[in-house]
């Protein structure tokens, strides 16, 4: 191939700088402490029971999103109604929801005292038992369902309206349609949404600890924690942790033929036209299929609204500084991660082939990282040097980017392709580099995907309890943590109103940016 | 950049600063907050010391001693106030604590003669109910378990909560052999297991759980801060598990003065008056004043539990395996 | 002159061979079947691809080792000649400063370009708003201020309807014969080649002819182009 090597300029050392500091991030920190650790424990049988939950659960979630979600794209695919866009906007929310404020809201409609068992309770039914593997499950299905169901519905908007016209112009019924085009697009879509949703299942945490219902229900992220709180055996939790990363690194490999899925982000408002789904029948089934799925992703949300706006007048100052600090990290962990996305998108389309795809893999291993390895280990490195506790939030700042890296990976790199397809011959015969590249070419035509990756990262920032937990020092409290510490202080209303703080400033953040991308964006 | 802020800053401060000593003292995040007992104890404390008492949060209990394993002989900290009995055999294992040398009066139910940590407070653990919903609690662990399934109580992990770990030792201190079938029988009653007490303690007032794990104080809360009396601990025949919260001076301290005139400190009037209110538990030294109104409404177990530390610490593993396997039966 | 000296050009199974002169100031048409290579020499003398043997030479001088940006050559691709986020005006400035931070001097020379490929009005649209001609004649007019010795078109134009296409190789051939340049257009229609280039070179079998003057060429086609033209 006589394929000339083009100038990478300063965009492969950056790549490349920043894929070292993410290997740095998840493995380093995970050596340092093995290293600190003192002799470890080896793995207990408690242990193995909880890879083995952690793989049910997975699995389960995964499925159950997974096949959920099939029915309610196709409903979003095939209809055109008032609402779908806006409906399609909600879908991304429970993505980015807090964790805390979403359990809060599952709780308020399927916990025992909730809507569901009130409504069960006249007919002598209930009350609902949320905990256990069931609740563990409905919870993640309520925070992956949506993700799932873009992901397919992606799936459908790329089979070519064409190939529906000649369907109907050949007389295909529903059942031909499924058989010769969707059924094959779900082959090829549904691999890589289900690794997905299962690589952010297995290492759940805060779900398991609220909904799990006891010690049957313990995860590995779970066990991780348990070890450096109650034995303080750093060196089981370092095992333990590479046992996340091989169970991560095993659903990959398995799932390595299938298609990853790209965008999150993108033009999914446009309808397909079909003509094999006219039956009133299709009709009341989609609609009773989006109304379903609306229901269970929007009326936990409204209680949470609901519930909140109560304690909202009263929140003390401290709960407002802790906002003002959890926006401020949110904003910088966005520019952080957007900071560490592009170059290694960049140096990955470069450099191409198998290297481009080891750096972006690189880049990838933050969704198998425990954050409280990342955090603890990163205390290790740091205590020498600096006073871990005065650097909690930039800290903070700093693994919640490499947390949110993987998405914005995923949405970046198809993007950035795809401009070096269209205009990098044009912006290399006109010598565009550098700075000046950056800022005429890269940065206009990623700003799409630009602009959802910033809200993404801040509100996944913003709903984030994990690392800061450990190097807290109250003065420095997020707002998650301040929620704890409101309920810790028996303000329930308080609480009530912080996590309707929390879920107006995380949705909005990501609302923001998102828009910000698309306003006054030229094709 | 901040750094030639910050530098700014600390090269301004560093005159001021030098004339006053700083003692740094590790808690949990609680005791810190505004509505804990942290600023008015320190407004007093630095009314006497001409020094700066600086209070440094750093999670819970637990987190409080990972955090001083991690920092080893070179932490900032003077004194690490917050530990409990439970986790005494592993602080004084780290060596990094100097004992005190000090001897008091204390009005434990149990005595007192453990030679690096002191006492600050202490507290029962109990079930606590809304008589609202609740019109005959449970009088027993046994009580509990024959009760129809739908009464629910909502516990903590003892592997990241303290109320948790005493609940375990509770049940050990109380059944001995028998423990695992006493999870066992309890495990229908379990709603969840939540990771702190601030979790269970949410899932209660939402009404989730009939019952949740806590303190026999925390009825006194209720009735002080927000008077409403629906709230009250049951009363167990077993008797109730002790926590005890201490204080400890670390060896490797630069201010070892100031720790020392800290702790006595701790044991006065001062510091003891403003832990009922604050911290809702009991005082170590019942101040002059005695215990504010409300107080006198709590039940008093007839029997008080508590392991040793070195006991605590040598049936925790077993314990932990009795409790898990029961609650999985 | 643009000298292409033993160039061999590999990817995969498919090798293309050049070895001829162009004298400076010539317009040619590069003709063949799809598939055959034109594009493939296109990018070969613009920088994209680097040949496996032998050396291109401006004037004398080796330019093989040379990236795109430095090289004497100014580009029309068959689609994406201009960055649809940036305006007209800005879209012509990039052939004076890539950077964009141009000098009035420099505005007045976008301006005045404009003014030549007939555009004065649009220099604040995006190009989303133009028509497919008038996108042509941007580009032209960012090449007219590039002002490289060598144009190279591949099949720019394809899209427009056969009046609109004619409109703009006339542009072409009045910029080339103002600016003195040398042209290598790559065409699949004997009717462009007719039109304005002075010498044509056959692609096909994996060879490309020397360019040969297109009247005689398409009057008394060879075998090969016969075949072609049908």
């Amino acid at each position: 191939m006589a394929r000339r090597a083009q100038p990478l300029g300063a965009a492969l050392p950056l790549g490349l700088a920043a894929g070292a500091l993410v290997l740095a991030l998840s493995l380093g920190t995970l050596g340092a402490v093995a290293w600190r650790a003192e002799g470890g424990t080896g793995l207990s049988p408690a242990d193995w029971a909880a890879i083995r939950f952690s793989l049910l659960q997975a699995v389960l979630s995964a499925g159950l999103s997974c096949l959920l979600a099939i029915p309610v794209a196709r409903a979003l695919a095939r209809r055109r109604f008032p609402g779908r866009g806006l409906l399609i906007t909600l879908l991304g929310a429970p993505l980015i929801l807090p964790v805390i404020v979403g359990v809060l809201g599952l709780l308020a409609v399927f916990g025992r005292n909730g809507m569901l068992s009130a409504v069960l309770d006249p007919f002598g039914l209930g009350p609902v038992n949320i905990y256990g593997l069931h609740g563990v499950v409905l919870a993640h299905v309520f925070f992956n369902l949506p993700m799932a169901t873009r992901l397919i519905l992606q799936g459908w908007l790329a089979i070519p309206s064409e190939r529906f016209r000649l369907a109907a112009a050949l007389g295909f019924g529903p059942g031909d349609v499924a058989r010769r085009l969707e059924r094959p697009m779900l082959r090829e879509v549904l691999p890589g949404a289900f690794l997905v949703t299962f690589l952010i299942c297995i290492t759940s945490f805060a779900v398991v600890l609220t909904l799990g219902g006891g010690p049957r229900a313990t995860t590995v992220e779970l066990a991780i924690y348990h070890a450096f709180r109650f034995e303080f055996d750093l060196g089981r939790a370092a095992l333990l942790s590479l046992v996340q990363f091989g169970l991560c690194a095993a659903a990959a490999l398995l799932a390595l033929g299938a298609a990853l899925p790209t965008g999150f982000s993108g033009g999914l408002d446009r309808p397909l036209a079909r003509w094999d789904a006219d039956s009133s029948v299709l009709r009341l089934q989609d609609a009773a299929v989006l109304s379903l799925a609306a229901g269970f992703l929007m009326v936990p949300l409204m209680l949470v609204v609901v519930r909140g706006l109560p304690g909202l007048a009263d929140l003390p100052p401290a709960v407002w500084q802790a906002a003002g600090r959890s926006v401020a990290v949110a904003l910088a962990s966005a520019v952080l991660c957007v900071g560490l996305a592009l170059p290694i998108a960049l140096a990955a389309t470069r450099l191409g082939g198998a290297r481009g795809a080891a750096l972006q893999g690189t880049g990838m291993l933050a969704i198998a990282a425990s954050p409280l390895v990342m955090g603890t280990g990163l205390f290790i490195l740091l205590f020498p040097v600096a006073n871990p506790v005065a650097l909690a939030l930039p800290v903070t700042a700093l693994v919640n980017a490499a947390m949110s890296l993987p998405f914005a990976l995923r949405a970046l790199t198809p993007a950035v392709a795809e401009a070096a397809r269209s205009h990098g011959r044009l912006a290399d015969s006109l010598g565009l580099r550098g700075l000046a590249r950056l800022r005429l070419v890269t940065l206009p035509r990623l700003r799409r995907p630009l602009g959802f990756v910033l809200g993404l990262a801040a509100a996944l920032s913003m709903g984030d309890l994990g690392v800061i937990a450990l190097f807290a020092d109250p003065d420095q409290a997020t707002l998650p943590l301040q929620l704890y510490a409101l309920m810790g202080a028996y303000r329930m209303e308080q609480a009530a109103g912080a996590a309707l703080l929390l879920l107006v400033l995380s949705l909005g953040l990501f609302w923001i940016f998102d828009r910000g991308g698309r306003v006054n964006a030229a094709l | 950049m901040k750094l030639p802020i910050i530098a700014a800053a600390a090269l301004c401060a560093a005159p001021a600063l030098a004339d006053t000593p700083v003692l740094t003292v590790y808690t949990y995040d609680s005791f810190v907050a505004d509505w804990g007992p942290g600023p008015q104890i320190e407004a007093a404390f630095e009314e006497t010391c001409n020094c700066d008492l600086k209070f440094v949060g750093a999670g819970d209990g637990a987190a409080l001693l990972s955090r001083l394993q991690l920092e080893g002989s070179r932490s900032e900290a003077d004194i690490v106030l917050g530990l409990d009995t439970n986790l005494t055999a592993a602080a004084r294992e780290t060596g990094l604590f100097a004992d005190h040398g000090i001897s008091a009066d204390f009005d434990l139910p149990v005595a007192w003669d453990d030679p690096t940590f002191l006492p600050y407070d202490w507290g029962y653990f109990a079930f606590v109910y809304d008589k609202t919903r609740l019109e005959t609690p449970p009088a027993s662990f046994t009580d509990l378990i024959a009760a129809p399934d739908d009464l629910k109580v909502v516990i903590q992990d003892p592997r990241s909560s303290t109320p948790g770990l005493g609940l375990m030792l509770w049940v050990k201190a109380a059944y001995g052999a028998d423990a695992a079938d006493i999870w066992a029988g309890l495990a229908p009653h379990v709603l969840t297991v939540t990771k702190g007490w601030s979790e269970s303690y949410g899932l209660f007032l939402d009404g989730e759980a009939d019952m949740v794990l806590s303190y026999t104080t925390s009825p006194a809360y209720h009735l002080i801060a927000e008077e409403d009396d629906t709230k009250a601990a049951a009363a167990f025949a077993e008797g109730h598990y002790m926590q005890i919260e201490v204080a400890g001076r670390l060896a490797a301290s630069d201010q070892p003065e100031l720790a020392d005139a800290f702790l006595r400190f701790m044991l006065s009037d001062a510091f003891q008056a403003v832990i009922p209110t604050t911290n809702w538990m009991y005082p170590a030294v019942t101040p002059a004043g005695g215990l504010p109104g409300g107080f006198d409404t709590l039940i008093t177990p007839d029997r008080a539990l508590i392991y040793s530390a070195q006991e605590a610490a040598q049936i925790r593993d077993a314990a932990l395996a009795e409790w898990r396997d029961g609650l999985s039966r | 002159m643009l000298r292409f000296d033993k160039v061999t050009i590999r990817q995969g199974d498919f090798s293309l061979s050049a070895d001829f002169t162009v004298p400076a100031g010539r317009i040619v048409a590069l003709l063949g079947p799809s598939g055959a290579g034109k594009s493939t020499l296109i990018d070969t003398v613009a920088g994209f691809l680097a040949p496996d043997s032998g050396r291109i030479l401006w004037q004398g001088t080796d330019i093989t080792p040379l990236p795109p940006a430095a090289r004497p050559v100014s580009v029309l691709f068959q689609d994406n000649n201009l960055f649809p986020h940036l305006s007209v005006a800005q879209n012509v400035g990039l052939g004076l400063r890539p950077d964009l931070r141009l000098s009035a001097d420099q505005h007045a020379a976008v301006s005045a370009a404009l003014h030549r490929v007939g555009l004065q009005d649009l220099e604040r649209r995006k190009p989303a708003a133009l028509s497919g001609g008038q996108r042509s004649r941007v580009a032209l007019a960012r090449m007219l201020l590039r002002a490289r010795p060598v144009m190279l078109l591949d099949e720019p134009f394809a899209a427009l309807g056969p009046a609109l296409k004619a409109d703009m190789l006339r542009l072409v051939a009045e910029l080339a014969d103002e600016t003195g340049a040398t042209v290598l257009m790559v065409t699949h229609d004997p009717g462009d080649a007719r039109a304005i280039a002075q010498d044509t070179a056959l692609v096909d079998g994996g060879r490309v002819a020397p360019p040969r003057d297109t009247g005689t060429l398409l009057a008394d086609p060879p075998p090969a182009l016969r075949a072609y033209l049908g």
